[in-house]
């Protein structure tokens, strides 16, 4: 439950005192709002006392009678346009004037409720008052949450392709000035890391398109039936170069739902960054397990590793974008922070879910949940 | 002629940048304490005190460099910082130094953009350290 308060200014006392009867066993429900919405009244006798009451209250909801004994409602309109407050003004009138209603709807005021009014009448301008206000505050936030996201996006983003370049640039420029002597055998940790940020910044930019190409694309139009099991030895070949260097074993377990209907870049883009993670992440001589399978509901994807594990805080942020653990183990580990963001994306688009449990020290085991529904019904177009 | 050697504390995550800026401040002179975490440059300022300190504005978390600035500057009031950063202004991040609301929270002396020659740094610091 949620609740609104209501500040009702009319010098009437039965007026108010009628609002509040009304109003106390009021609820408004709304499909799309989470809860629903009961009210609180507030009075006040005149357009000043009104203002004190909002400025103290906060008010979501103003009632407002036009004709007071000083100040007038139309006044009060204006302080709170002035004011810049958040709350919908209903004027209460108890005569048609048109110059007052132009006047008061050019200076916010949402409604008009007739004097006198019936409860019905009441209930019904509350009701869509408290929609309005709701959908105005979250369209808000929304916009804000949006802006945020959009703004921390770039500024690492920008941070993470710049950071290489000056890396790069800076050893050239040691080169350039015969900093470290005369000899390109002088040079050659300074080639080393350059190759090295070359090919790490390489790797975030094929991140960044398969994260735009699953943002922006157009999906479902390249539904084919794809061997889940060919996949999943083509993310391991393209990993095996790393894996053999840090003698990582595989154990591949496909049992049922081999062959699925999909994009075959989405299944790619889920196994080859779960399975390298599970390499990268893991511990020499240790071992890494895929498994495909399928119950009644759902296709079961899983990678499970013997690898360093996480921390609880760290679990949660993990699939969002640029999110990287950052530690003495992970240290040396490069990546984009990309990776589960994208494979996240493209579960999503398959109506799946993706889940991790974890113990430090010990492993990760990453689990995709996709409805078989989203993978043996969809057909080529 | 001053014969004092100054201390100077930079802390980064990226090896290269550490190790590129160590090597010039080095070759200028200075005595360097380079560390790869705002962990161990809070480790670092627990026991001694730098004449100069450079941070990376994000470590392990996004605004490192601002919690260093900060730790420090409530040790040692008088040690300049320069908070350095690859982050740019083009993204809308437009902090700066420039306005007193900015230095009120952002405890910094100097805000300088990764990239800068060795000789600007340089000069900079002699600047900050009066010499």
């Amino acid at each position: 439950m949620a609740q609104l308060k209501v500040l009702v200014v009319d010098d009437e006392p039965g007026i108010r005192s009628g609002v509040a009867r009304i109003l106390r066993s009021f609820h408004v429900t709304y499909p799309f709002m989470d809860e629903d919405y009961t009210y609180e009244v507030l009075e006040a006798s005149t357009g000043e006392e009104g203002i004190e009451v909002m400025e103290r209250e906060h008010p979501d909801i103003m009632l407002l009678d036009n004709k007071l004994p000083g100040m007038q409602g139309v006044e009060v309109l204006e302080y709170v346009r002035r004011k810049n407050h958040d709350v919908v003004v209903a004027m209460i009138t108890s005569y048609a004037s048109v110059d007052i209603a132009v006047k008061a709807t050019n200076d916010g005021a949402t409604d008009f409720i007739p004097k006198p009014f019936t409860p019905q009448e009441l209930k019904s301008s509350i009701e869509q008052i408290t929609k309005q206000q709701y959908l105005k505050r979250i369209t808000h936030r929304l916009d804000e949450e949006g802006k945020k996201i959009r703004y921390q996006f770039l500024s690492v983003l920008s941070h993470e392709l710049k950071a290489p370049l000056n890396a790069i640039e800076g050893y050239l420029q040691m080169m350039h000035d015969r900093q470290l002597g005369d000899s390109l055998d002088d040079y050659s940790s300074a080639i080393d890391r350059s190759m090295q940020r070359i090919q790490s910044m390489r790797n975030l930019i094929m991140d960044l398109l398969d994260f735009t190409k699953v943002s922006f694309e157009k999906h479902f139009d390249k539904i084919q039936e794809v061997n889940l099991e060919d996949v999943v030895s083509n993310a391991i070949v393209t990993v095996s170069p790393y894996a053999i260097q840090k003698d990582i074993q595989f154990e591949t377990m496909v049992k049922n739902c081999k062959m699925i209907w999909a994009d075959p870049n989405d299944m790619e883009i889920i196994f080859n960054n779960l399975i390298s993670n599970a390499v990268k992440y893991n511990k020499t001589g240790g071992k890494v397990s895929v498994s495909v399978d399928c119950n009644d509901n759902d296709l079961l994807l899983s990678v499970k590793d013997t690898g360093i594990g996480m921390s609880e805080a760290d679990r949660e942020t993990i699939f969002n974008e640029f999110s990287r653990i950052k530690n003495e183990q992970t240290r040396n580990i490069s990546g984009s922070g990309l990776g589960l963001s994208i494979v996240k994306k493209v579960v999503e688009l398959y109506h799946g879910v993706i889940n991790v449990e974890s113990i430090q020290g010990k492993g990760s085991i990453f689990t995709v949940l996709i409805p078989r529904t989203q993978i043996q019904n969809i057909k080529p177009l | 002629m001053d014969k004092k050697i100054y201390t100077v504390l930079v802390a980064d995550d990226d090896p290269d940048y550490l190790y590129q800026v160590t090597y010039y401040l080095r070759k200028a002179g200075y005595e360097v304490i380079s560390v790869e975490s705002q962990k161990e440059a809070e480790q670092v300022l627990a026991k001694s005190r730098p004449d100069l300190a450079i941070f990376d504005l994000m470590m392990e978390s996004d605004d490192s460099g601002f919690i260093l600035c900060y730790k420090l500057k409530r040790r040692y009031p008088d040690v300049p910082v320069i908070l350095a950063t690859a982050v740019s202004r083009e993204t809308g991040l437009t902090f700066g130094l420039s306005s007193d609301q900015d230095r009120d929270w952002i405890k910094a002396d100097l805000y300088l953009e990764k990239g800068v020659r060795p000789e600007q740094l340089n000069q900079e610091i002699k600047k900050l350290l009066k010499i």
